[in-house]
């Protein structure tokens, strides 16, 4: 494995098989009662975020802490960038203490890529701009493993703003290592340009009917699990969709959709990364039903985010 | 980076122990085992990964056939807890498997295959620390080649092979290698 984590493309389907099987030992820590175990003691890890987060900034801070390293936490606001300084002059200040790893998150795509050539220390990608989020997909992948077992030929929708979505950038990569098939479904305005050229090489299919999807109309056939991805108001200068309630009707996880798929697959299981838009990509006793694995997802993150760290930090410099 | 422990298909060097050998081994320390625990009463077994979680479930099924009794056994990993983490390449984790019964108040035997410096030992102890406060503590080896870097000794040996730090003792059992055997190789001798 290599000593930075920038893209889901860096991991061969053993470094995937790897994270996972011992995200379940790290797993079994989670559960105890003293969550502590020595392995990243004397080693240091910076939380540099530069853009909002719960749940992968406490994750990666929990997942450092109870593996004995130190974690420090610098968001962009808080720190020298907000006086003009250069993201170049800021990581390689914090470099210069000779710290272990760098957790980043930025609003520029490829951003990790270029802190890693600056850098002595492991880079983790924590999300950079609409490029990719590594870590999130093998948790995405843990997590839907726990529930229906082996990805092989299994078929997972990914709905919603692609454009803006590094989360399934990260997801098309790691569950195709794992052998799942993949359709992304999204209104024409949020698929990204290109994507044809891409899914061929990538191997995924795409759609612009979530309802043809959910029947089992797909190339692959009926789905196993459905992966909504939020409308990110953030990024998105208007345009995209005329109006929040259209959307709902036609790319949403309705309760009413639910209802015809679990009609079908009883078992389907619905992912979201969070943080979600309760009524506007999913209904809310969609996202808080039995079929939904949300909070899974988020348990998965601090294991799979002590996996990751152990691999990339544990053996010898 | 496989996770799964590959099986040793060396078989070069001096065998020290025979199959024969190595099962006569195993009843003796059973047999010990529950002697010094007047019993099997508040006795968990654990196996250190990999090949000490064989030689624990041998002891267990030895003691169910002289006892009668079902004692709990189970897998302690100890990968976490090493002090050489940093001086050698990632190792995989392996698993582990605490008893339902847990290990509070209980028996804990360590099970392991070879007993050389002493740190696996010692981590074992500290990952068990963090899953519990177990009575006592024993350590149950097949093999102890000496050359000990910490003051820890084991309560059950199988045999005591004096070694040149030079050389490789590796413990083959049959439900990872295919073949039960223990062998010494390397050194001058």
């Amino acid at each position: 494995m290599n000593r930075h984590l920038l893209s889901s493309a860096d991991l061969t389907r053993d470094d995937v098989e790897t994270i996972l099987a011992t995200a379940e030992q790290m797993h079994d820590v989670q559960k105890r009662d003293v969550k502590k175990i020595p392995t990243l003691r004397g080693r240091t890890i910076i939380n540099l975020f530069f853009e909002d987060s719960t749940r992968t900034r406490s994750s990666f801070e929990i997942a450092g802490k109870w593996m004995s390293a130190d974690t420090i936490n610098i968001t962009g606001k808080g720190s020298s960038t907000s006086k003009g300084e250069s993201l170049r002059d800021t990581v390689r200040t914090i470099d210069a203490m000779s710290v272990d790893a760098l957790v980043i998150r930025h609003p520029a795509s490829g951003a990790c890529q270029q802190v890693a050539q600056w850098v002595d220390a492991s880079v983790i990608n924590a999300g950079d701009g609409t490029h990719e989020h590594p870590t999130q997909a093998l948790l995405d992948a843990y997590a839907l493993r726990n529930r229906i077992g082996d990805l092989d030929g299994r078929h997972v929708a990914i709905v919603g703003d692609l454009t803006h979505s590094r989360v399934f950038r990260s997801n098309v990569i790691t569950l195709g290592r794992l052998g799942a098939h993949v359709t992304v479904v999204a209104p024409p305005t949020l698929m990204p340009s290109g994507i044809a050229d891409w899914a061929k090489t990538d191997g995924f299919a795409t759609s612009w009917d979530l309802d043809e999807i959910l029947e089992g109309g797909a190339t692959h056939g009926p789905v196993d699990a459905v992966m909504m991805l939020r409308v990110q108001r953030e990024r998105m200068s208007g345009g995209y969709f005329p109006t929040p309630r259209e959307y709902t009707v036609t790319y949403g996880l309705t309760r009413d959709r639910m209802r015809r798929l679990t009609g079908t697959n009883p078992d389907v299981v619905v992912l979201h990364p969070g943080p979600m838009n309760r009524g506007l990509e999913i209904a809310a006793d969609v996202a808080d039903s039995p079929n939904s694995v949300v909070l899974d997802q988020v348990s998965a993150g601090v294991a799979v985010r002590m996996a990751v760290l152990y691999h990339l930090l544990s053996g010898e410099a | 980076m496989a996770v799964a422990q590959p099986a040793r298909t060396d078989t070069h060097g001096r065998e020290v122990l025979t199959s024969g050998d190595i099962s006569r081994a195993l009843r003796r320390i059973a047999h010990e085992i529950l002697e010094r625990n007047k019993g099997a009463d508040d006795l968990v077994l654990l196996g250190i990964p990999s090949r000490g979680v064989p030689l624990a479930r041998r002891l267990v099924a030895v003691m169910a056939e002289v006892e009668g009794v079902d004692v709990p056994v189970g897998s302690l990993d100890v990968t976490m807890h090493r002090d050489d983490l940093r001086h050698q390449p990632v190792r995989a984790l392996a698993r582990t498997d605490i008893p339902a019964g847990g290990i509070d108040d209980k028996v804990v035997v360590l099970v392991d295959d070879v007993l050389f410096h002493g740190r696996t030992i010692r981590a074992a102890l500290e990952a068990l620390a963090e899953l519990g406060r177990p009575r006592t503590v024993r350590l149950a080896i097949l093999v102890d080649r000496g050359h000990r870097e910490l003051p820890i000794r084991a309560d059950h040996v199988g045999k005591n092979l004096p070694t040149s730090s030079a050389e490789r003792v590796s413990v083959r059992l049959a439900e990872v290698d295919g073949e039960d055997a223990v062998t010494i190789e390397g050194g001058d001798r």
